[in-house]
């Protein structure tokens, strides 16, 4: 395989920040919260890297959706070493309202535009938590999906991945094109350097609208509210060993 | 269309709509359900499609069985695979469940979604189901998506709660909220957080089972080998206790401590996401917003120091104990029983004491 490939890569709040729940339960506070690419989005970027650093493909394409602060995160994996970006501009009401169906869309509609060989992206959002969008692209395109990889090597025109499941690990093989989305242990992403953050400013991002791709944002998903979860009662410290499986034992626990 | 044809159509689709409802799993009958919505309540029909290894249910499918039963409608199970015999038996038995759909192919081996999705697709447009759900596992989320792609419909993951057939409740940034969800799509495709549901009981159903045509292998993917973890330790999701470790234990050696401690308690052993990134314990261990989701009776964390990642995959645990020689971790926050020790002197001391 050399063709190219797509990494789909989410703007979201910064996985160490404690989210506050708006007061009027419409949503998360995310105005001047710090936010940072999707973790898992970062694997991604560094899977697709790594297979153009082997030269087993030929060139890294970027995608994010969403408002125009979205090209800052495309702008951390070009200083990773993707090639060239594509910005799919969605803002205002359709951005909150913007799925993973609707990406996936989106996503499909470049992959055919692009003629994109390979599609990684993470395997979950740590905002919406939804684990979808890996799976509903390969779904739209007809392709197979190789979810949750902790390993991915290409042998011509097929694929090895070897993911993470319940019991353990399971080994696939599926045929490309294909989708592929990350898990953690996939690879440790590397960090942009300074000279690299300054190369990435030269790469080229365009903009495109989802209308331009075909792609209709409306959504049949409601969000009616959000809350915060319920409290838990504080605890208590104990002293020692025995007083602990005491306090366990009067609890009834063992 | 002039309005002619429309007059001339009107009677027949009145008709076809009283057929429609009559007989609501007759296939094609999506518009009448969207058209007569005030009759959706009483033609519930959910397909929970259940996860087994050719032998044994996996657990987690009774838990996606409860929830489906609480829609209202009638609940069928799709068992696919390459032997499916002893599953549909198993099944067959479950509580609640009305019909089993049995669809038995070599095709099936290693439920992949390729094959599976298409099987699903045929399956509903035979018999129409407004839900179509499975457990929240790996096998879950890697398999329903595909299918509400197919079907164009959204589908909503990992629900803790039904409010009713087109609303949902799920966790949102790693549980630190609760996003109540109403989802307007023609067939609601979901899976189930396993905790969060109790099982359904595998005794005192009477399913009848029927035969689904198996469809055509698409061939674009192949299932070569797992390897699984083994253990006599009961299954980390489904424990009443759970034993975990962190990065304070230091090495892979010194989790012998909490197998001990386990052992001890009848306990499933989990970590953190650090103490399987250091090579401590294999990645299925692993609890937490992108491991796996426990709520079991006791859950004890040994070395974990709480980060938000952790705490998302154990925090509904009916009681919780920390063990930690850090007084400002933040596991203590949520710790009901907080022991600021050693664990390597603390946790021989306890399997100690729960010998006697």
């Amino acid at each position: 395989m050399s063709g190219r490939v797509l990494v789909g890569v989410k703007r979201v709040i910064d996985y160490a920040v404690k989210i506050r729940v708006k007061p009027d339960n419409s949503g998360v506070v995310t105005d001047g919260v710090k936010h940072s690419m999707n973790p898992f989005c970062e694997i991604a970027v560094e899977e697709a890297v790594k297979l153009k650093e082997k030269k087993l493909i030929k060139e890294v394409v970027a995608v994010s959706c969403g408002p125009q602060q979205a090209q800052e995160t495309i702008r951390t994996a070009l200083a990773m070493g993707a090639d060239r970006g594509i910005h799919v501009e969605v803002s205002g009401k359709d951005y909150d309202a913007l799925g993973p169906l609707q990406v996936s869309k989106i996503l499909a509609a470049l992959a055919k535009k692009e003629e994109a060989q390979l599609i990684i992206l993470g395997k979950q959002a740590i905002d919406d938590d939804c684990n979808q969008t890996g799976q509903m692209t390969a779904a739209l395109l007809d392709w197979p999906q190789g979810t949750f990889a902790s390993e991915v090597s290409l042998e011509g025109d097929k694929v090895k991945v070897l993911r993470e499941i319940d019991g353990g690990l399971e080994t696939i093989k599926i045929n490309t094109p294909a989708v592929v989305t990350a898990d953690l242990r996939l690879n440790t992403p590397r960090y942009a350097t300074l000279p690299n953050i300054m190369k990435a400013k030269k790469k080229k991002i365009v903009n495109v609208k989802p209308a331009d791709l075909g792609v209709d944002v409306t959504s049949r998903l409601e969000i009616l509210r959000v809350d915060d979860p319920p409290q838990r009662q504080a605890g208590v410290k104990v002293e020692t060993v025995e007083d602990l499986v005491g306090k366990l034992k009067e609890a009834g626990r063992i | 269309m002039s309005f002619k044809t429309a007059v001339l159509l009107l009677p027949l689709l009145f008709t076809s709509l009283i057929i429609g409802l009559s007989i609501i799993n007759l296939s094609a009958c999506n518009i009448y359900i969207r058209v007569g919505t005030g009759f959706l309540q009483r033609f519930q029909s959910t397909l929970v499609v259940a996860e087994h290894n050719n032998d044994k249910l996996t657990p987690i499918t009774l838990n996606a069985i409860t929830a489906a039963s609480k829609l209202g409608g009638e609940v069928s199970c799709l068992v696919a695979g390459t032997d499916c015999a002893k599953v549909v038996e198993q099944i067959s038995k479950v509580q609640g469940v009305k019909k089993v759909l049995v669809a038995q192919h070599d095709s099936y081996k290693g439920s992949l979604p390729e094959e599976l999705t298409p099987l699903i697709l045929a399956t509903q447009k035979q018999f129409s189901f407004t839900h179509i759900c499975a457990g929240a596992s790996a096998f879950g989320k890697n398999l329903l998506p595909r299918v509400a792609a197919k079907l164009d419909v959204a589908p909503v993951s990992d629900i803790i709660e039904i409010k009713s057939p087109d609303t949902f409740v799920r966790t949102i940034y790693a549980g630190n909220a609760l996003s109540t969800v109403k989802c307007n799509e023609s067939v609601k495709v979901f899976t189930v957080r396993g905790t969060s549901f109790e099982a359904a009981s595998t005794e005192g159903g009477n399913a009848t089972s029927e035969n689904v045509a198996p469809s055509s292998p698409t061939g674009i993917s192949e299932w070569l080998e797992q390897s699984l973890t083994k253990s006599d330790r009961p299954e980390l999701t489904s424990a009443k206790v759970v034993v975990s470790g962190g990065r304070g234990l230091k090495s892979g050696e010194n989790f012998k401590l909490l197998y001990d401690l386990a052992d001890k308690l009848n306990a499933a052993v989990g970590a953190s996401r650090a103490a399987v990134d250091a090579g401590f314990v294999p990645n299925d261990m692993q609890v937490g917003q992108t491991g796996k989701i426990v709520a079991p009776e006791l859950y004890i964390a040994v070395g974990i120091s709480g980060a938000i990642q952790h705490l998302a995959g154990m925090k509904d645990s009916k009681t919780i104990v920390a063990i930690n020689k850090d007084p400002e971790a933040p596991i203590f926050q949520v710790a009901d029983y907080g022991l600021v020790a050693d664990l390597f002197k603390a946790v021989p001391e306890m399997t100690e004491a729960l010998s006697k």
